[in-house]
């Protein structure tokens, strides 16, 4: 099917499904139970799982195939976002310009940096990133104020006047599809099930399928077993009359393509834009989404992003009264000691526990969830007899 | 020239600080061959070891004060401090007035067993590992270090006085023959400056004229031959790892007066001091020390009213711009050896 082979059409067809049925997976608890606040299937986390797994898999073209750890991503996401916006509030409220130009401008914005950045490698690559990541963080912030808002960020006002098919009776104007706002849902009652269909989402979950097919056929053409060649070794690269540098600078300027993407996305879904979308710990989190999914794997990246901001969204919710509720059934002594034992973990501390599983998947699971659920499946399921085409979905060897 | 030498002095804080935690990077990564995501953590520590030290300090007991009365009528409750039931009035005061000072005895232990079992029971297992594993593993280290700290102590920064005595300005002109009040000078910020030039200096005797340095360094030129000589080199190099963590706490606790300490403080200080390493040369100690001090003082020129007039906003960003050029007309740093870090 469409270039892809027997399995990796399976993966593909998995994913689509996966992505189009998601507002009916994550609502399988009924409103109003219990277990509702498990539920995940309002439209602005969904959007946040499709967006940052757009990131995610960008970045995991870069240090998944090629091995260059940048620390340095969201600085193409921030630029990405600014560009949509400026479409929105300039040129017309139609989303798909303002994605466009996100695209490029990330992909331009990618390709200055990785131009300089990849004269070196191994941490002084990292550290380079890093630093033009934190510069245009504070060139946003500070120097850069007219063009992106300063510390406050830019968001559509209702002094904005675009070239094409601006609101004309003053009022804020909202970012559309031909005329589709991005917040319509269409709300489908099911006994006590309420499942929500948004607009916005189906959007984002499109661009998303598209960008992980373009995933897969990069990881298996010639030209990403070039990047994996970049990772295992270049010098023999070199010595083959091959320029690692230039494979590796592609692979930069499409995951910082990936990343305008996901930056322009997010601006149509919410269209404000600040500077801390920049900053170095937002760097951070997709480093942790792509490591946790699994670096050089073609799923993992994604379930990387959909775990972390899973964790994120639901773990901070719960509060101490939650917890008083599911340990209700325990003596009091016992409730109050677990109570305060698990609130450690939740709340305002998820980043604990988020930093304790980052841990543990690096220190026994480096290939990731992906790993995990292939040793759970060596160990339980069925002996494949077809090891030896799994390794391509799997970290290459060294 | 006297704007010049305020300049200077207000880099030099900064950039003592940077060189601190640079050795310490650097010490880790010349022995041990590891990228310490977590060093910044290791200065946050410190400096909630300064903390913790003066929380313990000032702790209090109320004592029904039968003399006085409060506004209702009823015997006043005093607060006394336990160290002041102790020492004595004025014993007491003072101990609590150098609660500072004081936390550095307690910091050096408390940091080198944090080192010690940082390194025995998580860093011992990635040495076989790429030096992305590396740096993920001891990232995420960092991010639990700082949640606990923010669990304990809460988001806000905590204010940490330095003692009265430190706590004036010093009028640095006068020594220099300008008029008064030419140049003023925070005292505390010189004795950081002092004290971290003693350690750097502490640190680089005992690698230079100790048998213990003499053989780290042996070590970290070449490892597998001094394993061979029969020398159990790792158990130095754990050592080494303790004494990286302490400088970096005691870094800590003596910057706690300056800016109070915030549990972000460990991830903000490490993009800094990575940069600082990266551009004084991996693996090179001296190099280390250089760029943490050049930086610090570039950061404070950069700050000063006329640039930023000139160019705005290039305080905020120019040590990333030095750092760039620097990598890219010296790729290997200041002064960075070849073949390090070179893959």
């Amino acid at each position: 099917m469409l270039g892809l082979d027997k399995k990796d059409s399976t993966l593909m067809l998995v994913v689509i499904g996966l992505v189009i049925f998601a507002p009916f997976l994550l609502n399988p608890f009924p409103e109003g139970s219990a277990m509702a606040q498990f539920n995940a299937g309002y439209p602005d986390l969904m959007q946040r799982f499709v967006i940052f797994g757009i990131l995610a898999i960008g970045f995991n073209i870069l240090f998944g195939l090629t091995g260059y750890l940048s620390f340095g991503h969201a600085a193409f996401l921030g630029v990405g976002s600014y560009a949509a916006i400026w479409s929105l509030k300039l040129f017309t409220l139609n989303v798909i310009p303002a994605i466009l130009f996100a695209i490029i401008v990330g992909g331009f914005f990618a390709w200055v940096i990785g131009k300089i950045s990849l004269k070196r490698s191994g941490i002084y690559f990292s550290i380079l990133t890093l630093a033009f990541a934190q510069m245009s963080f504070a060139m946003a912030y500070s120097v850069l104020t007219p063009l992106t808002g300063g510390e406050t960020g830019l968001q559509i006002k209702n002094t904005d006047n675009p070239l094409i098919g601006g609101p004309t009776d003053g009022s804020i104007g909202r970012a559309n599809l031909f005329g589709a706002e991005m917040g319509n849902s269409f709300e489908l009652n099911l006994g006590n099930w309420v499942f929500t269909f948004n607009l916005g989402y189906y959007i984002a979950a499109l661009a998303m399928i598209a960008a992980f097919y373009l995933s897969i056929r990069i990881f298996r053409s010639p030209f990403g077993i070039m990047l994996r060649a970049v990772k295992s070794n270049q010098n023999r690269m070199n010595y083959t009359g091959l320029t690692p540098k230039v494979y590796t600078l592609y692979a930069f300027v499409i995951s910082g393509m990936y990343a305008g993407l996901a930056g322009g996305l997010m601006v149509a879904m919410d269209t404000q834009v600040g500077p801390e979308r920049m900053f170095w710990t937002a760097s951070g989190e997709i480093v942790i989404m792509t490591i946790l999914g699994g670096a050089g794997t073609l799923i993992g990246p994604v379930l990387g992003a959909g775990s972390i901001k899973y964790m994120e969204n639901i773990l901070s919710k719960i509060n101490k009264d939650v917890l008083h509720q599911w340990f209700a059934f325990l003596p009091d002594g016992l409730e109050d000691a677990m109570v305060v034992f698990a609130d450690i973990f939740v709340g305002k501390q998820w980043h604990f526990t988020l930093g304790i599983v980052f841990m543990l998947v690096v220190i026994f699971l480096p290939g990731g969830l992906v790993e995990g659920a292939q040793r759970l499946s060596a160990r339980f399921g069925r002996k494949k007899k077809t090891d030896t085409t799994d390794t391509a979905a799997s970290t290459p060897a060294e | 020239m006297d704007q010049i030498i305020v300049q200077i002095l207000n880099g030099l804080d900064k950039g003592s600080a940077y060189a601190l935690i640079a050795l310490g990077l650097t010490l880790i990564f010349g022995t041990l061959g590891v990228v310490n995501f977590a060093h910044g953590a290791l200065f946050m520590m410190g400096a909630f070891c300064a903390v913790v030290t003066s929380k313990i300090l000032s702790s209090s007991h109320k004592v029904v004060d039968e003399t006085r009365t409060d506004f209702l009528g009823n015997p006043l409750e005093v607060d006394v401090f336990y160290v002041q039931d102790w020492f004595g009035q004025a014993a007491g005061a003072a101990i609590m007035d150098w609660a500072v000072p004081l936390a550095i005895l307690v910091s050096i232990p408390f940091m080198i067993l944090l080192g010690f079992v940082m390194e025995r029971g998580l860093i011992k297992h990635f040495y076989k590992r790429p030096h992305a594993d590396q740096i993920l593993v001891t990232f995420g280290l960092a991010i639990v270090l700082g949640e606990v700290i923010k669990y304990y102590f809460g988001a806000n920064p905590i204010q940490t006085p330095a003692p009265d005595a430190l706590n004036g300005r010093v009028d640095f002109g006068v020594w220099l023959g300008y008029g008064p009040n030419v140049v003023v000078y925070p005292m505390w910020r010189l004795v950081y400056f002092f004290f971290s030039g003693a350690i750097i200096a502490s640190v680089f005797a005992f690698l230079q004229f100790t048998t213990f340095g003499m053989v780290v360094r042996a070590g970290m030129a070449d490892r597998e031959t001094v394993g061979l000589l029969g020398i159990d080199i790792d158990k130095r190099f754990t050592f080494m790892f303790g004494l990286a963590a302490a400088v970096a706490g005691i870094a800590g606790v003596m910057y706690a007066p300056i800016v109070s300490p915030a549990y972000t403080m460990g991830m903000d200080w490490l993009v800094l001091s990575f940069v600082v390493v990266v551009v004084g040369g991996m693996g090179s100690l001296p190099g280390a020390v250089l760029a943490g001090f050049v930086l610090g003082i570039i950061e404070s020129f950069a700050s000063m009213p006329a640039v930023v007039n000139l160019l705005p906003g290039i305080n905020q960003i120019v040590i990333y711009v030095v750092a760039i050029a620097i990598l890219l007309i010296r790729p290997r740093g200041l002064m960075g050896r070849k073949g390090v870090m070179e893959d």
